[in-house]
């Protein structure tokens, strides 16, 4: 291993530079040449990783791990700049690198009109940075380093548009809501440190290998709870998701790349990356999959009822990240790599096309406003339809794979269970209903542009708040894109439509590597993965042996019954088909029937469309009460009234008492000096005296 | 040379305050003489990191020679700890001239030579090892600082300076009475002389008990430790830029550098029997600081009450005396200096624009102050501690320290970077996102020259300092090592007596094969 040396820090340092290029000198700098530097040295990243990943198969021997110096040390710890190549950094480094690639491309052509365009991209440039950073790290603290880096680029891409408060707040939120996760997986790395005296993935696992299985709530379990919680900020997990939907702030590549594609997985790779921890934790698996499964259902509903067309695909970001976290929670880390992987591939083309729509139509974000876009922008209609095929679950596209996947071993393993098979079950079912809700609200009927919407209208009279939020969507969208108000639907340029075909290709055959044994397939996609898992699961000599063939998750006992497995199948794509029916029914074939509905529960809907009033809820909760706090007890009550009090107090009681004090209160500081210069001096003169004196 | 340079460092400044003095009153000549002359006491500092071996403890570079009567020394010395913070004094004065150059118009003299005494006596104090020569440099800092407050500052200077130096002076008379009885009862100043006769069980428990609180006292106002912090947001508020920059950077690391050389090292059993307390109010200045920050509607205020909740890390760090936490807690007392240094710097910049600190002044500032945004972004961003910055590496290690020490106070300390993200993402916004609230705000003329010279070395110290910090590290561990050693034994005896046999469930928690 030590005679070919790969590099590997080349790969998140290369797309550093561009940042830096563009950065510093960006500004001096025609647009044409800032998009040059910023893909050049993205494409560069890109491929030395394939060359790296290539390599690395070829080395064989995996984990390769090259340690550089050390970063921060003190005492007996220390940690270093190192890098860590196994099957698992391979697929997210690919992922990264060549969504990363391919939504640059896209962007030259989205901010094409918009000021700050060294800006945008030296962000871009850096998040990519931060982000394969986090992947490649070879130990917890330089994936830290990664984790509160795209957090960074998050918070300044988010808040692009900083003149609109909107953008600022949601910034602002991301950023310390992602905080609060952090909080924790510190926590936890504080625990690592404690218990193993280091933070290197190769050392924590080799120790944590010769542990038993944990039955109750021992270290293991601390470890692995702080940590995922860490992960339900980053990945945006009840009760932490409520940035990402702000998020959408941010420019459209923006929420493709880092709020749908990259960044939000984070928390998936890091819990896959400390499977060894987690699979000897039951009781942590088993609140992951609560929480992925609440999750995945909450945000769901929560998709239905939006009508902002990036707020709907924020919310199934969500779903699907619950969904990642199920199969987690049920020990399945291979299937939530692979969903990851899929959905980065159809989440990126959803968020694009609905930038291309937003595009298209002159900022609009509105779907109420949308309609009968399918022949005015028939290319960006077509990836649409795919991508949404694709979440939906729809075989043979990549989504189907993946979520079967985990829907069956949600069902099979001995971790999970049919209670939480049936909610994902269901939730596929909603998936497929409020995407193509958004599918038919879009494409087809017509187009509303610039009319007066009187559904809207009755909508407002019944909830004032519900048409704020359409009015703050409608003027966002404005400014997010004022360059296109003129007006005249137009399909967007080809450098826009390239990256989209490349993305709808992959969201069609991306699930393929995956085809389960049942199906004919060989699950290669579960087999690579396989060593990455099974070098961390708990020995028991059972399991071990069933690896190679079973979707690498050597804990299971994947029973060998392709009828049950066709049938889970079968239940899955029937759930998307149902919800596919009733999007159909209610937004193309009788568009007046989702008011009617909605009048009829109205209570429910508004709870709903008011996202369960959790933000709000938090605000009352937790904002109000700690600025209230802060002002009036602690600053105002504390500070200035108690201490304050008594300093103050206490000097104007010396003053009455030393009628020459006063004179220093009216301001003559000199004189004050002189009196403490004489007091030194006297000071001075006695021990000099006891020193004579001795 | 070895023997001169600390003394050449130390009074490099004051001597050109002198050639200050003879100078004519030309402003401009006055500016660039203290310039070059803080730049050439710098250069000189420069040679300390040079020549310190590392992975040495004691002290480099001594002088020791008798000044008064035959008891009191002039005695020099610098350690990993001192060594640093005399270069954080150095480097931070020729910036603190910098961004005074245009704002101090009136009496220009008199500003750079207390400017430049302050410089003397602030290093004096990190570098003496006597005690008496300790307490005249400590005492030596407050008149000139005093004095800057008092006349360069703004409306309520003089009630400003009069708090800080009452409330300084009070606090020093206890450290003064400790060294007056530690005389009396061995007719030496000696720093080492003195820590070894009371390590040596020459003192009572209860007498040094008083020793500690009379050290301590001193220290933890000057820090400041909640709640005697309340002079800190009035000094700063009114103190001019230079004033401020000194006083966060380089005077509030007095206090910590004071609790670590003479409370940990000369009284290491009090320190371990006191450090709960002291943990406590350490904590409580870390969260409390950070939520009266996050509700100060005036942007000095605030970074001077982030100070109050940075420095209860700091104080955190030097009472786990765990080599993590220590170390981490002198990297931070240099961290905080350079950044909350930057971020005074930078209030200073826009307050010589606009004339106020209060934020319903400012919004949106990034559109036409690009420049200025970036370099305040990188000051927050370092203060909130992002990965691969300064504030970071020391605020990692003392939470780490913390953990180990007692799990509680590495958590309640660790929720401090929910709130410091919270105050400084929220200062940044009121000042550069959201409209533009002031007409004449759209026209404001971005960064200078002159004011980018003197951010830039802060801006690449703070990513330097964040990347490679093993090479603080290796002079720093060392001499913390060596401070520790007494009270981590002390520690280990007052735990051992408190004993409790572990508990059945401990074969879970213990890692698995004793590798570490």
């Amino acid at each position: 291993m030590t005679d070919a040396s790969l590099h590997l820090w080349m790969i998140p340092l290369l797309p550093l530079i561009g940042a830096g290029i563009n950065g510093l000198f960006g500004r001096h700098f025609r647009n044409a040449a800032v998009s040059f530097v910023a893909l050049l040295f993205t494409a560069a990243s890109f491929g030395y990783a394939v060359w790296a990943v290539v390599q690395g198969l070829h080395l064989g021997n995996l984990p390769y791990i090259e340690t550089g110096p050390t970063w921060i040390t003190a005492g007996n710890f220390s940690a270093p700049f190192g890098f860590y190549l196994d099957q698992l950094s391979m697929v997210m480094v690919l992922v990264v690198t060549g969504v990363g690639f391919l939504i640059h491309i896209y962007s030259v052509g989205y901010m094409a009109h918009e000021g700050g365009f060294y800006r945008f991209f030296s962000y871009l440039n850096l998040f990519m940075f931060f982000m394969l950073t986090l992947v490649l790290a070879n130990n917890y603290l330089l994936m830290f380093v990664g984790w509160e880096g795209v957090g960074l680029a998050s918070y300044l891409l988010i808040g692009f548009f900083f003149l609109k408060d909107s953008a600022a707040d949601a910034g602002k939120k991301a950023f310390i809501v992602n905080r609060i996760g952090d909080f924790a997986f510190l926590i936890g790395m504080f625990l690592l440190i404690k218990h193993f005296g280091t933070l290197n993935y190769d050392a924590v696992f080799k120790s944590v290998s010769n542990m038993p299985t944990e039955s109750g709530w021992g270290l293991l379990t601390a470890i692995a709870l702080l940590l995922m919680f860490g992960a339900t900020g980053k990945s945006a997990q009840v009760p932490l998701y409520v940035w990402l939907p702000d998020a959408m702030e941010g420019p459209t590549p923006v929420s493709a790349l880092i709020h749908a594609a990259t960044m939000v997985t984070a928390g998936i790779y890091m819990i896959a990356r400390s499977n060894a921890i987690f699979s000897r934790s039951p009781h942590a698996l088993e609140v992951v999959a609560i929480i992925g499964c609440l999750t995945a259902i909450f945000a769901a509903t929560m998709g239905m009822t939006q009508t902002d067309i990036k707020r709907v695909l924020a919310y199934s970001t969500v779903s699907q990240l619950g969904y990642m976290f199920l199969a987690c929670g049920v020990a399945a880390y291979s299937a939530a790599i692979f969903h990851l992987m899929t959905h980065a591939f159809f989440k990126a083309l959803l968020f694009l096309g609905a930038g291309s729509v937003i595009h298209a139509i002159g900022g609009e974000q509105d779907m109420r406003r949308m309609g009968g876009l399918r022949k005015l922008i028939p290319k960006t209609h077509f990836v649409m339809l795919v991508a949404t095929l694709a979440i939906a679950g729809i075989p043979p596209f990549a989504g189907f794979f993946s979520k079967d996947e985990i829907l069956g071993q949600v069902f099979s393993s001995p971790h999970g269970s049919k209670a939480l098979w049936v909610v994902g079950v269901i939730t596929a079912g909603l998936t497929s209903f409020y995407m193509f809700r958004l599918y038919f609200m879009t494409f087809y009927g017509d187009l509303k542009l610039g009319k007066v919407d009187i559904g809207e209208e009755a909508h407002a009279a019944n909830a004032p708040a519900h048409a704020q939020h359409g009015a703050a969507a409608h003027s966002h969208g404005h400014a997010d894109d004022q360059a296109h108000g003129h007006g005249r639907v137009h399909e967007s340029p080809w450098v826009m439509i390239g990256p989209l075909m490349v993305l709808a290709l992959l969201s069609f055959v991306g699930g393929w590597i995956g085809v389960p044994a049942f199906m004919g397939g060989g699950n290669n996609f579960g087999s690579f993965l396989a060593p990455v898992i099974k070098s961390g699961a708990p020995t028991s000599p059972t399991a071990m042996e069933h690896v190679p063939e079973a979707a690498g998750q050597p804990q299971e006992e994947k029973q060998e019954n392709p009828t049950e497995e066709w049938g889970l199948a079968g239940i899955s794509v029937a759930a998307a088909l149902i919800g596919l029916f009733f999007a159909w029914l209610l937004y193309y074939k009788n568009p007046g029937l989702p008011d009617q509905i909605t009048a009829k529960i109205h209570g429910i809907y508004l709870t709903v469309l008011h996202k369960y009033y959790v933000d709000e809820g938090y605000g009352l909760l937790f904002v109000k009460p700690l600025l209230g706090l802060s002002t009036v007890v602690f600053w105002r009550g504390v500070d200035q009234g108690v201490i304050d009090g008594l300093v103050n107090g206490a000097g104007t009681a010396s003053k009455s008492i030393g009628g020459e004090l006063r004179r220093m209160q009216s301001g003559n500081i000199r004189s004050y000096a002189a009196w403490v210069a004489a007091g030194g001096a006297a000071v001075i003169a006695y021990m000099i005296w006891l020193g004579v004196s001795k | 040379m070895n023997q001169w340079i600390l003394t050449l460092v130390t009074f490099i400044p004051a001597a050109g305050a002198i050639v200050l003095m003879l100078l004519p009153r030309n402003d401009r000549l006055l500016r660039w003489a203290a310039l070059l002359i803080s730049l050439i006491a710098f250069a000189f500092s420069i040679y300390l990191p040079i020549h310190m071996p590392g992975m040495h403890s004691g002290f480099e570079f001594q002088i020791d020679q008798r000044w008064i009567g035959h008891d009191i020394h002039y005695h020099l010395g610098a350690d990993g700890i001192s060594m640093w913070l005399t270069l954080l004094t150095t480097f931070l004065v020729p910036l603190s001239v910098l961004v005074s150059w245009k704002s101090i118009h009136d009496r220009v003299k008199e500003f750079f030579v207390l400017l430049l005494i302050l410089e003397t006596a602030m290093i004096g104090v990190f570098l003496a090892l006597d005690l008496f020569l300790f307490y005249v440099f400590w005492e030596a800092t407050l008149i000139p600082m005093a004095l800057l407050i008092g006349m360069y500052g703004h409306e309520r200077r003089v009630y400003a300076a009069v708090k800080f130096f009452l409330y300084t002076m009070v606090a020093s008379v206890f450290m003064l009475a400790a060294i007056i009885w530690l005389y009396v009862q061995t007719s030496s100043f000696d720093y080492a002389t003195l820590r070894q006769w009371v390590h040596d069980g020459n003192a009572s428990s209860g007498a040094l008990q008083w020793l500690f609180l009379g050290f301590f006292i001193a220290f933890a106002v000057k820090v400041p430790l909640f709640p005697l912090h309340t002079w800190l947001p009035d000094a700063h508020v009114e103190a001019p830029t230079a004033g401020s920059v000194l006083l966060a950077g380089v005077l509030l690391k007095m206090g910590t550098y004071g609790l670590l050389r003479f409370n940990v090292g000369m009284f290491p059993k009090e320190a371990a029997a006191n450090a709960g307390w002291i943990n406590v109010l350490a904590i409580i200045g870390i969260i409390y600081g950070a939520l009266v920050a996050l509700v100060q509607p005036n942007l000095k205020k605030l970074i001077a009450y982030s100070s109050v909740s940075h420095l209860g890390f700091v104080v955190l760090g030097i009472f786990t005396f765990t080599q993590a936490g220590t170390d981490g807690a002198v990297y931070q007392m240099l961290n905080h200096g350079v950044s909350t240094g930057a971020l005074f710097m930078l209030a200073g910049m826009i307050y010589e624009r606009k004339h106020t600190y209060e934020f319903r002044e400012y919004g949106g500032l990034a559109a036409p102050m690009p420049v200025y945004a970036t370099f305040f972004l990188i000051a927050v961003l370092s203060s909130v501690g992002l990965p691969l910055l300064n504030g970071f590496v020391g605020e990692f290690l003392v939470l780490s320290g913390a953990f180990q020490d007692k799990m509680i106070y590495g958590i309640l300390g660790a929720s401090g970077v929910i709130w410091g993200a919270c105050y400084l993402l929220w200062m940044y916004q009121k000042v550069f996102f959201g409209p533009i609230r002031r007409e004449q705000n759209k026209s404001l003329r971005d960064l200078d020259g002159r004011e980018q010279i003197s951010l830039w070395p802060v801006a690449v110290m703070v990513v330097i300092m964040g990347v490679i910090s093993p090479y603080w590290m290796k002079t720093i561990d060392p001499a913390v090592a060596e401070i520790n050693r007494q009270s981590q034994t002390a520690v280990k005896a007052a735990r051992a007596r408190h004993a409790v046999p572990a508990p059945a469930k401990s074969s879970i928690i213990s890692p698995a094969g004793g590798q570490k």
